[in-house]
């Protein structure tokens, strides 16, 4: 089941790459296609944070992964790289688990 | 008065840019192999989207939603709604790169962030094309080959969560939201998206509050006044 998911959702990505360099130019005059797009990845990802953290299948919960994402918040902020904010926020779930 | 430097060769300067780009994004790659085999895929799987399907954000959402305890279309589904941006790129890469038939089909692959963001930060066509193609495949390569060493290390903890792995998601999805965040509209939009998110997500089933949000966000898009 996960490897029809993992060949569906790449050919999807594939086509939606592809239709970009293949669809007419005047589509990207539309200026509400190019003033919604950029949007969409800010929600999604905003949406996906959420979810991820507040949530474990269909129940909300409040756990160590709040505490990890708000530390990931200040590492963001102090602009650390990419793998140290993923990192401490790891770092800080493990260590509260230990607690 | 001194003499003026030599200014570097474009295509010199390129190769560096991408080496950085490809180098840094081999790092976030690790984190990806990581979480995604911590989530429950196995390593050929977990290679198998980097390789297949190319895209940071799309790949981590899907093994992101499975981690979670969501089903694995679910994950098809958010992956399929983060990868809609690179329909923009493609459109806006199309003028330059002019490639048809197989080339284009090889090109398509290779429509990311960082490609087209490379590409359109140069005027003149033929570096516009140079700078794509050096840091798709300069990516292509550093991205699988930190995907695999990322899975390598994860596939030996028998409990992901005693690393903490499980809060490693939402961590990595906010480094890639924060640079999209540097104005107020974003800002609130990213703010209200989780809201409504995590409000409707008892209610319906999984991956739908992904798509109730990328509904609400397409409606204000369109409605809004420019």
């Amino acid at each position: 089941m996960i490897w029809a998911g993992v060949v569906v959702a790449s050919l999807a990505c594939y086509g939606l790459k592809l239709a970009g360099l293949s669809l007419p130019q005047r589509w990207l005059q539309h200026e509400r296609v190019q003033r919604t797009i950029p949007l969409i990845p800010v929600a999604l990802l905003a949406a996906l944070i959420g979810t991820q953290t507040f949530a474990t299948g269909k129940h909300l919960v409040l756990d160590v992964r709040a505490a990890a994402l708000a530390v990931a918040v200040v590492a963001v902020v102090l602009r650390a790289p990419f793998l140290v904010v993923v990192a401490v926020a790891a770092a800080t779930a493990a260590l509260l688990r230990l607690l | 008065m001194a003499a003026p430097a030599t200014p570097t060769p474009p295509t010199r300067g390129i190769v560096r840019d991408a080496l950085g780009i490809a180098i840094a994004s081999g790092a976030y790659a690790v984190s990806f192999g990581a979480i995604s085999t911590a989530a429950g895929l196995s390593l050929i799987q977990t290679c198998a989207l980097s390789v297949l399907m190319f895209t940071g954000g799309s790949q981590l959402a899907l093994v992101g939603v499975v981690g979670a305890g969501g089903s694995i279309w679910a994950g098809v589904l958010a992956a399929a709604l983060l990868g809609s941006r690179n329909t923009l790129y493609g459109l806006r890469l199309s003028s330059i790169l002019k490639a048809r038939g197989p080339k284009r089909a090889l090109a398509s692959h290779f429509v990311i962030d960082e490609t087209t963001a490379m590409a359109i930060a140069r005027e003149d066509p033929e570096l516009s094309r140079r700078a794509f193609w050096v840091t798709g495949l300069a990516l292509f390569v550093f991205w699988n080959a930190g995907t695999l060493i990322g899975a390598l290390a994860t596939e030996a903890i028998p409990d992901p969560k005693v690393f903490g792995l499980d809060a490693a998601p939402p961590a990595a999805f906010l480094a890639l939201l924060a640079p999209r965040l540097r104005a107020r509209e974003p800002l609130a939009i990213a703010l209200a998206s989780a809201v409504v998110a995590i409000a409707v997500l008892p209610l319906v089933p999984a991956g739908v509050p992904l798509l109730i949000v990328a509904l609400l966000i397409s409606m204000f898009g369109a409605l809004r006044k420019p």
